[in-house]
């Protein structure tokens, strides 16, 4: 998936975080900000649906928070930095949170990264994908 | 006169510092990753900088969605580690180097860079990272720090030539500092990673040792690289390559790598690590 409408559209499973998708986003990040602090992170944890009603957030934003839809959070307009506030809350690694929005299991990714990583081969362009 | 003879890049990846905090550095897992640092940890002890500009991004930590600074200076006498979410790291604060950051900011707005004055911040992995991987573990940091944050995470990220523009006229801002200070500029981040979407994971290998190759002598053509290039070869974190570019540019246009060092992975990332030093004419 790609959410952008532009020059780099084109590059399979990235979404570029750019003015478009900032402004759909944010206050689903500043909410992921809020995390930074410990008693909201309480607070988050206690009751989820009513801390994230302090946050206009849309329906769909929250429903991907409450779900950990990373894929969905980020096409939504969150920001991965922002995130993984969200994981870190829940004791998850950057690595865990990250390997959600591929195909592969968190072991299978970890295996990949520890064989030299994804490769650029055919990944470079949607068409080569077709 | 202050001057600069040397200057480093290395990728500043935050489970580094978490592995250093609870003593697993020494672990014969991390070996391949931490002995790649055994050099540059000799090497800086004869540099002894008196003052680093160390030139990072910020994470989401002191920059929410609320203010975005392409180019930001850190004017304070000292900044804490960030908590980031699961404490702040047990190191040492970082002392800032005011005068001079002044004198930068002042020299720098008027040569055209409009950077942003920060005179309060609390300093995230990307720059505290990188301090723990060239000087160890320290009761205090041996010199001076002034954090030049770049803008990394929202698109677009300044431009390479932008970047390498700016690097030069650091150097000249230093060099019109009266005080006799050693100034090492460090550039961090990178090398190719992406944190998101169904590509993550991407490490793009060959590309990073071409961008170490030809970081000496083809600049040049490094500034010319876009950052929609920098996603499709390296990622969509791989624009932080950028800011080894703000390096770069502080060097003279002759430089000697004396050190390199580069592995995959370390979590999502390839490291990489590099050293310049200027000759210097007696």
């Amino acid at each position: 998936m790609n959410s952008n409408n532009n020059n780099y559209s084109d590059i399979p499973g990235t979404t570029v975080f750019d003015g478009n998708m900032a402004r759909k986003g944010f206050h689903l990040n500043q909410f992921c900000m809020s995390l930074m602090n410990a008693a909201n992170r309480e607070s988050f944890k206690q009751n989820e649906s009513a801390y994230l009603d302090r946050y206009p957030l849309t329906d769909a934003q929250k429903q991907a928070v409450l779900a950990r839809d990373f894929t969905q959070l980020i096409a939504l307009g969150g920001n991965i930095y922002y995130l993984v506030k969200i994981s870190s809350c829940d004791g998850l690694s950057v690595a865990a949170a990250v390997s959600t929005m591929t195909d592969l299991s968190t072991e299978e990714y970890l295996d990949m990264m520890r064989n030299g990583g994804r490769s650029p081969e055919g990944n470079r362009y949607l068409k080569e994908q077709q | 006169m202050a001057k600069i003879q040397a200057g480093l890049g290395t990728s500043h990846i935050p489970l580094l510092g978490r592995i250093m905090d609870i003593g697993d550095s020494d672990k014969a897992e991390w070996a391949p990753v931490f002995s790649g640092f055994d050099f540059t940890r000799q090497w800086i002890k004869e540099q002894k900088p008196d003052v680093v500009i160390l030139v990072y991004n910020d994470h989401a930590t002191t920059f929410d969605m609320k203010f975005i600074p392409t180019f930001a200076i850190g004017c304070a006498e000292a900044f804490q580690p960030a908590d980031e979410g699961y404490g702040a790291r047990p190191v040492p604060t970082v002392k800032g180097a005011p005068e001079l950051a002044w004198h930068l900011t002042e020299s720098l707005i008027l040569q055209g860079f409009d950077m942003t004055i920060v005179n309060e911040m609390d300093v995230d992995h990307g720059l505290t990272v990188p301090l723990s991987m060239v000087f160890g573990e320290v009761e205090e940091w041996p010199c001076r720090v002034i954090p030049l944050a770049v803008n990394t995470v929202v698109y677009p990220a300044p431009t390479g030539e932008r970047c390498l523009a700016l690097g030069k006229a650091l150097r000249e801002a230093v060099e019109q500092f009266p005080e006799d200070l050693n100034v090492q500029v460090w550039g961090t981040g990178g090398m190719s990673h992406q944190l998101l979407g169904e590509r993550a994971g991407l490490i793009n290998q060959p590309w990073d040792t071409e961008f170490m190759d030809s970081l000496a002598d083809d600049y040049q053509r490094l500034a010319g690289i876009s950052q929609v290039e920098y996603i499709r070869e390296s990622g969509t974190e791989g624009c932080e390559m950028v800011m080894w570019l703000i390096m770069r540019g502080a060097l003279k246009a002759k430089v000697k790598e004396v050190h390199r060092h580069y592995h995959v992975p370390v979590s999502n990332t390839a490291l990489g690590h590099i050293i310049f030093e200027e000759e210097v004419s007696q």
